[in-house]
């Protein structure tokens, strides 16, 4: 009985721990971004005597005319950030679709081979070959062109990876074979009939470039040194330079604008995004 | 007729799988494998500057033994495996820690739903974010995380974290085990969920308690997933550069600049050594790719199997379409 007993209190001692650890670490997810939504209605008066305070105080347009006088411009950097996003989302997207269809789909003699060099390259971060990459560049005048960023991504061996794991049991060959009995070709029948099919897992991977390609901060730094090109995660980085020195609300506002498409997105999609990953996971 | 369908399978068709792999390998050749190759050549050149002109070593290998020999960079390796080890160990015991609970089935946590959101959200927000908003967390005299410390009596006079060379590499660590041990935790949580439940409830008939369940089923079967973790985690760590590079500018005196850093300095500011960039540059690519192979070998039979399978689902799709016909 009394072992019973003590049993049950140490469980429920168990249980308290788990608790106490999954809301610490829940709060150690928030705390830095609730210190930055609230600091960013402050003025940099306040965070100077007191840097911690979770009331919002009424600076905010303040702060945001001190942010936009200088060199941060959050529109420049949104837009160039949504063009490039976008388009190397959707060419990424649809080409990495259309060469896991050509795995999928066809028997030719290198596919064998192509798929190895796919397994093969698809750890090697781009950072490695940026010397050359950037070299390349500068020599065919694309350096300051967004289509240095954006035409890359139509080669993305990951996403054709994951595209021909997904479409290996989602696409039915039966319904290919009847569309060419019904005399479709073949690049209508990709387009007409195997995309749609392909929406959930094209979806899933949309949501994770368009965040890799918002977030992404070594290629464009490299690129684009005109300032009205700069990306957003570039107008970030000059929150923490000499010229903000002392504007501790602009900064704060800055910081934020950065996020809040980000914000918008994940709490959107975050169902979407936690099952994506778990899948990417078992990829292998 | 079989004999002319496979003619028209074998022969006609052939060609669109050419065909619609021809963007991805076109755009490959020119925007990947190119850049690779004259990364390399440009290892045994003297390049530098914008517009000069370049010119082969007479010595081929001399701006390896530069960079090998260079003490910046030996630091800046050095400190990027540190700082890759200080933030792993711990992200993989708590991730492994939080799987345990999650996928337990006897004393489940309520509300993992939104934990597992909260926890992965650091992983999806900017990096370059996030280094600057720590970067302002931590500053000194006056700063959230100085006010904390102060408020609570911890210490009475406020901390200069950013001028202290262990707090600063244990704080960008710290950063890289906050965005990434989330979605760790997710990776391994789909790993157990996809190991077969008749296995757990041989342990259960067995009379099996929860942490020889955990130990002596779940661990060995998670192997592949650990090391797929692991090996990613490996590559994407040796190419750390958006926090150590605006978390504290590599400092204080280059002790949390990674190799990534010291590449972009070297070819991007100053006297734009791109030579010995790229050189630096190969030394990661060959350890990257080093690691890349290991993986590869890890995941080979798996591969193969899958392959096999495609292969039969095919075989059956066409028999299958053939009888249609």
């Amino acid at each position: 009985m009394s072992q019973k007993a003590s049993s049950r209190k140490g469980s429920l001692a168990y249980k308290i721990l788990q608790y106490v650890v999954c809301i610490l670490l829940a709060f150690l997810s928030l705390f830095p971004f609730i210190v930055m939504i609230v600091n960013a209605t402050r003025s940099s008066n306040q965070i100077q005597s007191h840097a911690l305070s979770f009331i919002p105080s009424h600076y905010l347009m303040n702060n945001m005319k001190v942010l936009t006088t200088k060199t941060f411009h959050p529109l420049v950097g949104f837009k160039n950030s949504a063009i490039i996003s976008i388009c190397a989302t959707a060419l990424s997207v649809y080409f990495s679709t259309l060469t896991a269809y050509a795995i999928v789909a066809y028997d030719w003699k290198l596919k064998k081979g192509f798929f190895a060099v796919i397994m093969a390259i698809m750890m090697i971060p781009a950072t490695v070959s940026s010397i050359g990459f950037y070299q390349f560049m500068y020599k065919i005048g694309l350096t300051n062109n967004f289509a240095a960023l954006i035409l890359p991504a139509i080669a993305a061996p990951s996403t054709v990876f994951f595209m021909r794991q997904y479409m290996i049991p989602a696409l039915p060959m039966e319904i290919v074979q009847s569309a060419r009995i019904d005399g479709a070709g073949e690049f209508r029948t990709f387009n007409q009939i195997v995309l749609p099919l392909c929406k959930p897992g094209m979806a899933t991977q949309a949501i994770f470039i368009f965040v890799f390609q918002w977030n992404n901060l070594f290629m464009p730094m490299i690129l684009l040194t005109q300032k009205e090109k700069w990306t957003m995660p570039m107008m970030v980085s000059q929150l923490s330079g000499d010229m903000y020195k002392t504007e501790y609300g602009a900064v704060y506002l800055g910081l934020l604008l950065t996020v809040l498409p980000i914000f918008v997105i994940y709490f959107l999609l975050s169902k979407y995004i936690i099952a994506g990953v778990a899948l990417g996971g078992v990829k292998e | 007729m079989t004999g002319s369908q496979k003619h028209l399978k074998g022969m006609s068709y052939a060609k669109y799988g050419y065909l619609f792999a021809l963007p991805f390998i076109l755009i490959f050749l020119i925007f990947t494998l190119y850049p690779t190759i004259y990364t390399f050549v440009l290892a045994f050149t003297d390049a530098h500057g914008v517009g000069n002109e370049v010119k082969f070593l007479d010595e081929p290998f001399s701006n390896f033994t530069k960079i090998l020999t260079n003490k910046t960079f030996i630091t800046c390796f050095k400190n990027t495996v540190k700082l890759w080890i200080m933030n792993f160990i711990p992200q993989i015991t708590l991730a492994m820690l939080l799987t345990a609970w999650f996928t337990a089935r006897r004393v489940t946590v309520k509300g993992q739903g939104l934990f597992k959101v909260l926890f992965y959200m650091p992983n999806i927000i900017t990096a370059a974010t996030i280094a600057i908003l720590f970067n302002a967390l931590f500053q000194y005299p006056k700063g959230p995380v100085n006010d904390i410390i102060m408020g609570i009596g911890l210490r009475d006079s406020a901390f200069y974290f950013l001028n202290s060379k262990s707090a600063s590499q244990m704080l960008v660590a710290f950063i890289q085990f906050w965005i990434w041990y989330g979605n760790t935790m997710i990776v391994l949580i789909s790993g157990v969920l996809g190991i077969s439940p008749d296995i757990y409830e041989a342990a259960d008939i067995d009379g099996a308690n929860s942490a020889q369940i955990f130990f002596q089923i779940t661990i060995p079967n998670l192997k592949t997933v650990l090391l797929y973790t692991l090996v990613t985690s490996l590559i994407g760590g040796l190419n750390m550069f958006d926090i150590p590079k605006l978390f504290n500018r590599g400092g204080p005196d280059n002790a949390t600049a990674t190799a990534s850093v010291f590449i972009y300095d070297k070819a991007f500011t100053g006297k734009q050594l791109f030579a010995q960039a790229a050189a630096a540059s190969i030394f990661m690519f060959i350890i990257i790719a080093a690691c890349s192979a290991l993986l590869f070998y890890i995941m080979r039979d798996k591969d193969a199997i899958a392959m096999e399978k495609m292969k039969k689902a095919e075989l059956k799709a066409r028999r299958k379409g053939a009888s249609v016909l």
